[in-house]
């Protein structure tokens, strides 16, 4: 199905196409080769080893899968590997430093804005879209924007908290 | 100077997640995070059709797929005799179909491939010949003499009936009934609907024939369950199974039984000698595993004038799906239905239920419920709601008349169970007093001067939560109890193993501040594991909100065999009897002398390195816990709702919850499974639902037909507490994950109906989407749900 250029791999069996694509994944540009009907969520999760980005409902509902793809959130299971090549993915893995959780982050676990954690990392990269482009956003504007992430366990209102107090530490950093 | 409990992490401390940080980093370690070396991926090939006899099927095209290593079929499992297994129900289940397929999505085939792809294509190719029956999809049809027998694989089985079963006191009820000044009736279909967690339900089994050992991982909130089934039936050595729940993204029930598809990796796994992972797809999980209700109600109180209720009569009649595999844990056939009208003192009632076979998934589980209390309590309460009405009394009075009072407990109640515990007429005054609910008449003209229709809905309940008690719960003859092991290091460091498996719950959180409280041990020096059968103690998993009532429990009861013996340790090095000492959090001392003590991190250091002559070194204990009964949460939960008559949609204006869930561990946890539960309580109100055609098509196969609500959609809630500890729980804590689902529901709906009183509609099924709205609006009508629904034109 997949195989990173840089690895040694069995030849995929009979007659499948192959495409190389490069992508540039959390900063660092990948060079992959890939069927050209492999889905986005599964060259991060399974070729890439990202295994943040996850996959809940195959039909673009859930959002669990949503990344950010040049700086737009997106749900990685309704696009093609092929159609990210020569752009840029961000995942969750991105969000912390070595050294420091980015605050979205750190506003999830301070507001319980998480119980399985499944939903998690779409619901903060859907937030991350949202506060780079409005710092100040209403609950209102932070509702919408998650719109497109479900969530089965909190109820949203710590989640929105959470991204309210992201918000407002990003803003005094900003500064 | 005395440890403060709260900063150290104990109870009552809002103390944040540890899981957490692996979440937020995108570490958590779900099933399909797992990569086994030369794992192969199965893909199961589903039944489109509702009923069907197999002709024939071709997986020649299949087996000619490169890449594929194994393609299983029924014969396959039959000549192994894995085609059936046996239901938590005492029923039967097709592994993999051979005679007939007997729901949409039935598992017919499994094709093991090396990559997940491949295994799609090939499943594609396979030839499956049906000869399309008749499909049932409603306990009706299922009744009807003339209708197609579904089980026709049992002997014994003439009809599509399941079980008769009956409860209470039929003549003490009838003589209730003669009596009553009034009696109110009801009747109501509680739809099928589906727990749904995110993540779908998945394993990787991975079978070492140079060991004999057989691993799984799975999405199992119950792993010790499945390792007792998979050595009872599978009959496979006992030491020898390996069951894994690593992270589970959510399980609400969904994730007890066993599924087809977990037995199938198995036996793949051993056939092929390699790693097997098979992940479902939302389709798969939706279609063909464990739902919840699905129950026909129906039901009258006897009533005398001055609002006391004298009776109930209850009927049931619930639709199982094609097999019997209601995931639940006690003796009785319709499960905790029984616990209805428990918060009422009511001198008598009687029920009668009835389950039938349909053409539909099978694996009726409890769904944020303890099986069946949400019918229970939705029921109940509706009941109530009609029955204030009926009398021209007001809900809110017509339930404190008949609450069990403060002082009435013990209380027995008509049904049989015993509730110890609560303070229901406050709970409902805080509840009241939030919704502002004196001025809701002024309120309610104000909407309708605007053209809108306003309706406020009450729900109270006490539900019992936390099986079992060994009498009277058992899974497969298990007795229902739970464990915890504690091991504290020489540095006074720790790791607690439970019984339980948490699915969000924050287990890893809370069972460290009990221990916290019992020994003093901050919260930070504790590591809880859960989930591993080789490592963890037996426990009988987590649902039915019994993690706490049970597995709490027994942590609380290890910490004080460990403080037990930390004492012992402690007076030898005071050099005084265990009589003249103190416990304070973290420390004994001497009593004569304060100032003369030692840590329990010091008594654990000499429990390594300088016990009392003849002691046992080290300091590690278990605990098995069996409840003496159930615990009894009370809620209550009101909603004001606003209707637009034009449309049928209808906004939660507010939502007060006020709960007793005892004493609270990590009250911003209990918070957040409040507020998750009541939008799943506002989710089967509104929207989530699944239904069936007439040629038994599911509709509510993704989330396109099978809605859940956004952040967009969800109201918010306010949150209120009552602290009434149970009296018989070690910490004095009661169950709660459920409550909310289970109590929400009626005030929503009772909410509605509320707003609709003048418009004589008695009625409307869940979900009360706005086409029912509207047509009860319009025609003055009750909207049944019953399934088949007519889809397109």
């Amino acid at each position: 199905m997949t195989s990173l250029y840089e690895e040694i791999s069995t030849p995929p069996a009979g007659d499948v196409p192959v495409r190389r694509v490069t992508i540039n994944v959390n900063g660092q540009a990948r060079t992959v080769d890939v069927e050209p009907r492999l889905l986005l969520a599964h060259l991060i999760r399974q070729g890439l080893k990202l295994t943040g980005t996850h996959t809940g409902c195959d039909t673009t509902n859930c959002g669990a899968c949503t990344v950010l793809f040049d700086g737009r959130p997106i749900k990685s299971c309704t696009m093609f590997a092929v159609q990210a090549d020569g752009h840029k993915v961000e995942t969750v893995e991105s969000l912390a430093s070595a050294s420091e959780l980015h605050p979205i982050q750190e506003g999830f676990k301070e507001k319980h804005g998480l119980q399985c954690g499944f939903c998690t990392p779409g619901m903060m990269m859907a937030a991350k879209a949202l506060l780079e482009r409005n710092l100040n956003p209403t609950e209102d504007e932070i509702r919408w924007a998650i719109s497109g992430n479900l969530c089965r366990c909190t109820g949203y209102q710590n989640i929105v908290k959470a991204i309210l107090w992201a918000a407002e530490k990003m803003r005094a950093e900003s500064k | 100077m005395p440890l403060d409990e709260i900063k150290i992490g104990g109870m009552g401390a809002s103390r944040r997640r540890v899981e957490d940080n692996r979440f937020i980093r995108g570490k958590g370690n779900y099933v399909d995070d797992i990569v086994l070396p030369d794992m192969l991926h199965m893909e199961i090939l589903r039944s489109p059709v509702a009923h069907a006899r197999i002709k024939s099927i071709d997986v020649s095209k299949a087996w000619d797929t490169p890449g594929v290593r194994l393609v299983l079929t029924g014969e396959m499992m039959a000549a192994r005799n894995l085609a059936w297994m046996p239901t938590l129900s005492y029923d039967t289940q097709a592994v993999l179909a051979t005679d007939k397929v007997r729901f949409q999505g039935q598992e017919v085939c499994a094709v093991i491939a090396d990559d997940p792809y491949i295994a799609k294509d090939a499943c594609a190719k396979i030839v499956v010949e049906y000869e399309i029956l008749p499909a049932i999809v409603n306990p009706l049809q299922a009744a009807d003499p003339a209708s197609v027998l579904i089980r026709d694989d049992k002997e014994n089985q003439p009809g599509n009936k399941v079980f008769d079963w009956e409860i209470g006191d039929k003549a003490g009820t009838d003589k209730a009934f003669a009596a009553a000044d009034k009696i109110s009736k009801i009747e109501l279909h509680y739809p099928r609907t589906h727990p749904s967690p995110l993540e779908c339900c998945g394993s990787i089994a991975d079978y070492d024939r140079a060991t004999g050992k057989l691993t799984v991982y799975m999405t199992s909130q119950a792993p010790h369950i499945v390792r007792a089934a998979v050595a009872l039936v599978a009959e496979l050595p006992e030491h020898q199974i390996r069951i894994v729940s690593p992270d589970i993204g959510g399980g609400f029930g969904n994730k007890v039984p066993i599924y087809p598809g977990y037995v199938i990796s198995i036996l793949a796994s051993i056939l092929t000698e390699k790693p097997v992972k098979w992940i479902e797809d939302k389709t798969g999980n939706l279609i063909s595993t464990g739902f919840g209700r699905d129950v026909y109600l129906k039901g009258e109180l006897a009533l005398r004038k001055d609002g006391r209720i004298l009776g109930v009569r209850m009927n049931t009649v619930s639709d199982h799906g094609a097999f019997f595999s209601d995931a639940q844990p006690s003796k009785f056939k319709i499960g905790l239905m029984h616990s209805a009208f428990a918060c009422y003192d009511i001198p008598v009632a009687h029920m009668m239920s009835t389950g039938y076979y349909t053409n539909k998934a099978p694996g009726g589980v409890a769904y944020r419920c303890s099986f069946r209390v949400t019918e229970a309590m939705f029921f109940q309460e509706r009941m109530v709601q009609a029955a204030a009405d009926d009398l021209g009394m007001d809900q809110a009075e017509f339930r404190r008349i008949n609450f069990v009072k403060d002082d009435e407990f013990p209380h027995r109640t008509a049904f049989g169970f015993l509730t110890d515990s609560g303070q229901y007429g406050k709970c409902l005054d805080i509840g009241l007093e939030a919704i502002g609910y004196k001025n809701f008449a002024k309120e309610k003209a104000e909407a309708a001067s605007r053209g809108r229709l306003l309706g406020i809905g009450i729900s109270t309940m006490t539900e019992p939560l936390g099986a079992g008690n060994s009498r009277e719960y058992d899974i497969l003859g298990i007795k229902m109890f739970d464990s915890a092991e504690l091991r504290v290091h020489m540095s006074g460091k720790a790791l607690l193993r439970t019984g339980a498996k948490s699915q969000g719950q924050g287990h890893e959180t809370t069972w460290a501040q009990i221990v916290t409280h019992e020994l003093g041990i901050p919260a930070e020096d504790i590591v809880v594991e859960e989930g591993d059968t080789d490592t963890a103690p037996f426990g009988m998993g987590t649902y039915a909100s019994r993690s706490t009532p049970v597995a709490g429990a027994a942590v609380a009861m290890v910490a004080r065999k460990i403080r037990a013996k930390a004492r012992k340790i402690a007076a030898h090095l005071l050099e005084v009897s265990e009589e003249d000492i103190e416990w304070e959090l973290g420390r004994f001392y001497v009593r004569s002398n304060q100032d003369r003590g030692v840590t329990i991190q010091e008594c654990a250091m000499a429990a390594y390195s300088n016990m009392p002559d003849g002691m046992e070194p080290g300091l590690e204990n278990n605990a098995y816990y069996d409840p003496p009964n159930l615990t009894w949460p009370f809620a209550c939960y009101i909603a004001k709702v606003e209707i637009d008559p034009e449309t049928g949609v209808w906004d939660v204006l507010q939502f007060v919850a006020v709960d007793d869930c005892g004493v609270r561990i990590n009250p911003m946890i209990v918070e957040g499974q409040i507020m998750g539960g009541l939008t799943e309580a506002y989710a089967m109100a509104n929207m989530q639902y699944i239904t069936y055609d007439e040629e038994g098509n599911c509709i509510g196969a993704n989330y396109m037909d099978f809605l859940l609500p956004t952040a967009w959609e969800t109201p918010g809630f306010e949150l209120y507490e009552v602290v009434t500890p149970c009296p018989h729980h070690p910490i004095g804590a009661k169950g709660v994950g459920e409550c909310a689902t289970v109590g929400g529901p009626a005030a929503f709906v009772n909410a509605v109906m509320d707003a609709l009183k003048d418009k004589g509609v008695r009625n409307i099924d869940m979900p009360l989407m706005p086409n029912r709205v509207y047509e009860a609006l319009t025609t003055g009508n009750d909207v049944y749900g019953m399934p088949p629904v007519r889809v397109g034109n």
